[in-house]
């Protein structure tokens, strides 16, 4: 028996965050590789993650499979129950944020095929924020808190706006030439698969403040008037 | 009609699974061969055959009444002292033969130590409880030798901290959770290859009964468990392995995750999420 008493449920937990912070590690590093792809016009890099989930799905899996026996082998109760149930939507999250490095790697190989349609300047601001906020996310995941979290909230606002900006100069883009309509429709969409990256970060920081304080902030729920 | 009828049990429709799914990392230790047991003319076990795997838990579950700890005690004779029992089959441990013509029971249960439901030092010190299976083995060459063995079974039972300072007081000042605890060092300090627990922390506190269950997960590489309870959640916590009895039969055993997030028998999923019955 160990001098510190260590229930070894505890260190199970642990093991989950752990794994949870590598797929964590997984998905923004393929989401930041896309977008070094996208900008700096290499195709190995983007072809490298096109054809590397296996770890990310593999994870998702083992993931899941220890939250299960988690659950149905000690029955955890109060904020180990609720990092549990966490720990299930954050995984989900994450790979998701995969499954979107890859939508992004395969607009940018398609943009490829193009001559540039205009120097890159929000798309990579995007990127910048969304890896951020899931930096922070995870950051906040790991430490317990919910300040951060809450400012990963915040930063949603401004990656929504930028997506509606890509949206509205590419759009003069393409009106002002029609051969622009094809690339600049996969930097649209680019841009929506950012901002989806943000979305599930949001997710991640909500399940973070849940799972700290037991508190549902989804859908500005527990607002006064919502 | 009489208000009050003896229940019929329903017909058992399961496949009783003659032999279990063995981790081959794990060798067998207990094996189990087509084992009945009887008081009287009553039928306890029917055909019990399983294989348990040594340094791992193995949790024996089931309603009261299903045989879960009569097939306990068959493992190490416990139920030889029972007038009017019988039993036919075989239990081999570590392939000697329990139930054989030449085997010497105290030896036997030197190799297979029990816990039992309640706590029972004998109202002797603290020392003393664990010396006294040491000394009657004759294990110890010197008093320093018996004073090491007192220390490790004391450490290894997780309560030295606990006791050392008061180790000539009477056992019996101890708490429900530390007499238990007590008890394990007793058992351990004669050097037991497996070790038998019958509920072990039903009469104690959710504390000391995670001290306990701590405890069997930290033991386990050292001996081979094997626990009996009713408490099926304790089952899922502790034990690699999960053998549900009912009515006198093995209805299934496999890894407890799988016999608690899967079952392959409908009577284990019953019992399991509560439907018995």
């Amino acid at each position: 028996m160990p001098d510190r008493y260590v229930p070894h449920f505890q260190e199970e937990l642990e093991q989950l965050k752990t794994r949870l912070l590598e797929m964590g590690g997984l998905a923004e590093d393929r989401v930041r590789s896309a977008v070094e792809g996208l900008v700096e016009r290499e195709a190995a890099v983007v072809d490298r993650v096109l054809s590397g989930d296996m770890p990310i799905n593999q994870l998702h899996i083992e993931i899941d499979s220890r939250c299960f026996k988690l659950l149905a082998l000690h029955q955890p109760m109060a904020v180990d129950l609720r990092a549990i149930v966490s720990a299930v939507k954050i995984n989900t999250d994450l790979e998701r944020v995969g499954d979107l490095a890859i939508n992004i790697a395969e607009a940018v190989r398609r943009y490829m095929r193009h001559l540039p349609v205009k120097e890159l300047v929000d798309i990579p601001r995007m990127a910048d924020i969304a890896q951020s906020m899931l930096r922070d996310a995870l950051d906040a995941y790991v430490r317990r808190d919910i300040v951060l979290a809450q400012d990963v909230l915040s930063q949603d606002d401004e990656l929504d706006a930028l997506k509606t900006q890509v949206f509205r100069d590419l759009l003069t883009y393409m009106l002002k030439d029609p051969t622009t309509i094809e690339p600049a429709l996969d930097l649209i969409l680019i841009s929506r698969h950012l901002e989806r990256i943000g979305d599930h970060a949001t997710n991640i920081a909500e399940d973070v403040i849940f799972m700290v304080s037991a508190r549902d902030v989804r859908h500005h729920a527990g607002e006064v008037g919502a | 009609m009489p208000l009050l009828q003896t229940a019929t049990p329903p017909t058992l429709t399961v496949t009783v699974r003659p032999k279990s799914e063995p981790t081959p990392t794990h060798p067998v230790s207990i094996e189990v061969k087509g084992l009945n047991f009887y008081y009287g003319a009553k039928k306890a076990l029917e055909n019990i055959s399983i294989d348990i795997q040594r340094n791992l838990v193995t949790a024996f579950i089931g309603p009261s009444g299903c045989g879960k700890s009569t097939f306990l005690r068959t493992l190490n004779r416990m139920n030889d002292i029972i007038a009017g029992t019988r039993i036919d089959g075989q239990v081999l441990i570590e392939g000697d033969d329990v139930y054989g013509a030449r085997t010497d029971v105290v030896a036997l249960r030197r190799r297979v130590g029990m816990v039992f439901q309640k706590s029972n030092p004998f109202p002797k010190s603290i020392f003393e409880n664990v010396a006294y299976g040491i000394r009657l083995n004759g294990l110890a060459s010197s008093r320093s030798d018996l004073h090491g063995r007192v220390e490790e079974s004391l450490k290894s039972a997780a309560i030295w901290d606990e006791v050392k300072d008061r180790l000539h007081e009477s056992a019996l000042a101890l708490s429900g959770g530390q007499q238990q605890r007590l008890c394990i060092a007793r058992a351990l300090a004669v050097k037991p290859d497996i070790l038998l627990m019958d509920e072990p922390a039903s009469a104690l506190d959710p504390i000391a009964t995670q001290r306990i269950e701590e405890l069997i997960y930290q033991l386990k590489t050292t001996y081979t468990i094997v626990i009996v309870t009713h408490n099926m959640q304790q089952a899922a916590r502790v034990s690699d392995h999960t053998a549900f009895f009912w009515l006198g039969k093995l209805v299934e055993y496999g890894p407890t995750d799988r016999i608690f997030t899967n079952p392959e028998e409908k009577l284990t999923e019953d019992y399991v999420t509560g439907r018995f019955g």
